[in-house]
């Protein structure tokens, strides 16, 4: 019992480490003081003049959306690409399964520069189709792996069932493979909205200056100093992020019970 | 699999450019090994290849100590509902924004700040709290931001081990220090490795984190790469150092591959 009451008591220490600076960031940014001064006095002032920068407006806005074409182009291309993976064996499948992974483990930073040089290299340049490509290549290895993951519980006999009642190819994929593959691609097109919303790095390298996503905004604002303003925008970054992952962890059930 | 064409495109630019650093103009390209050597021979960047290879190393560890009985607690002691509620709430900071954690430990560290006054406001005696800028400010932030990789890895592996198992050395007498060294740990290994592998590997890279809560001390590596693309423009020594950069990432990826395959099979 003592053993329980320690391991609790761990459990609490660490995600009082995990939270602790996430709240008091969400505090301090209803704090009336523009220097962080105690005592705390409520205001909203922060938020009501965060609604009034247009800068700040035009950026989450440019976030909001490019994740959104993000999460759509990422999950058809993952989709089709892991039903691919999943039904067909191929000549370099391995090959393929096996590259689909260092763009998760390298860090973000070369990705970044890569890509900057590529996109230069290629004639596309800077500026958000870039940042929209880069964000894609990010958030495709997810995407498959969420599928995939999905994929594996299906039962192929229900294929052959519908089949051999006379069920057309794409009436099999549209009546029985995707409505179960459905939450995997739910979850999917979650988490690639997220890669992207979330994604600082490969952005800053790719977005035009002046035409930059949230995040971006948000560290050139802070190398030039803090103010409860960023405090509030950055509280709403992380409520936005936080109900997206609880809804895709709905979907996915990752962590599993036993 | 995506951005395959980019780092190819790093390494040919590295090679190809002029050594005088003017990125994409209308010069001709020319092949040259002066960026490397320019990379390679420079006793500053070597030093701050050490730095961040040392930062790696002690943010790694730190995960590894704090990660294990985390991993431990959630996989073998909480059960059914509660621990699914938990283990969502330890992910999910890792899946929200990255640069927007590494502020709040700003506001949190800073001279004067909440952790200053907090520990003010309980210790008898006046202690100058100021974390922020330093090494120590830059190994918490880090931590926090790569904590859950180690969290999620390990409980992956140590809820794959076969309860039987642990029964069988009880019954056979051993004691719970016995059972972990002897048992726990090596059946989790594959698990601790993997996530100190994620942990590492992006932590050699990292540019923001240092940026913010280090200042001045937060010269790393990933900064000398970020000052090459955003602040002095030379795009050619900045491809060679990424390209050095990714190299060291390779061959320690290389060198845990085995565990890694263990770990995902």
């Amino acid at each position: 019992m003592i053993r329980h009451a320690f391991a609790r008591a761990y459990l609490g220490l660490i995600l009082i480490f995990l939270y602790a600076p996430i709240v008091v960031m969400a505090v301090m940014s209803l704090n009336a003081s523009e220097f962080y001064a105690l005592p705390f006095r409520f205001s909203t002032e922060w938020y009501e003049r965060l609604f009034t920068n247009d800068e700040i407006l035009a950026a989450a806005w440019r976030s909001v959306w490019i994740a959104i074409v993000v999460a759509v182009i990422a999950t058809c291309l993952g989709t089709m690409a892991t039903l691919a993976l999943w039904r067909h064996e191929f000549p370099g499948k391995r090959l393929l399964q096996a590259l689909l992974f260092p763009p998760i483990a390298v860090p973000w930073l070369i990705t970044g520069t890569a890509m900057l040089i590529f996109f230069f290299g290629v004639g596309i340049g800077r500026g958000t189709p870039a940042v929209i490509l880069g964000h894609v290549a990010l958030a495709l290895p997810y995407v498959i792996v969420t599928v995939f993951a999905r994929m594996q519980s299906f039962d192929r006999a229900l294929e052959e069932a519908a089949r051999s009642l006379g069920a057309q190819p794409l009436t099999v994929a549209r009546k029985v493979i995707l409505p179960h593959a459905a939450p995997g691609i739910i979850a999917g097109a979650l988490f690639a909205f997220a890669v992207s919303f979330d994604q600082f790095v490969v952005s800053y390298f790719l977005a035009e200056p002046g035409d930059s996503t949230l995040p971006v905004l948000i560290y050139s604002a802070i190398r030039k100093g803090f103010t409860p303003e960023i405090n509030a925008v950055s509280t709403l970054i992380i409520l936005v992020s936080m109900a997206v992952m609880v809804l895709a962890a709905r979907y996915a059930k990752f962590g599993g019970t036993r | 699999m995506a951005d395959g064409g980019g780092v190819p495109a790093a390494v040919g630019h590295g090679v190809l450019q002029p050594a005088d650093g003017c990125a994409f103009g209308d010069r001709e390209w020319a092949f040259t090994f002066a960026n490397y050597a320019q990379a390679l021979t420079n006793p500053t960047y070597a030093t701050l290849l050490w730095k961040s290879l040392k930062l790696a190393f002690w943010v790694t560890v730190w995960c590894v100590i704090l990660g294990f009985p985390c991993a431990y607690i959630l996989a073998r002691m909480i059960k059914g509902r509660a621990r699914e509620v938990l283990f969502l709430l330890v992910i999910l900071p890792f899946w929200s924004n990255a640069l927007v954690r590494v502020f709040s430990w700003a506001i949190v560290l800073r001279g004067n700040g909440v952790l200053d006054r907090a520990v003010n406001a309980i210790s008898p005696w006046e202690v100058d709290l100021n974390l922020m800028f330093s090494d120590t400010a830059m190994v918490i932030g880090l931590v926090h931001s790569y904590l859950p990789y180690v969290i999620l890895t390990t409980y992956l592996s140590l809820q794959a081990i076969d309860d039987t198992v642990i029964e069988a050395a009880r019954s056979l007498g051993a004691r719970f220090p016995r059972i972990l060294w002897r048992l726990i740990l090596p059946l989790a290994m594959p698990g601790l490795i993997a996530g100190a592998v994620l942990v590492f590997v992006p932590v050699v890279g990292s540019f923001m984190e240092p940026r913010l809560l280090g200042g001045r001390v937060g010269t790393t590596y990933g900064t000398l790469i970020e000052d090459q693309f955003v602040a002095v423009f030379n795009w050619p020594l900045g491809a060679a150092l990424s390209f050095i950069l990714l190299a060291v990432v390779l061959v320690i990826l290389a060198a845990a591959s085995p565990a890694l395959r263990k770990a995902t099979s």
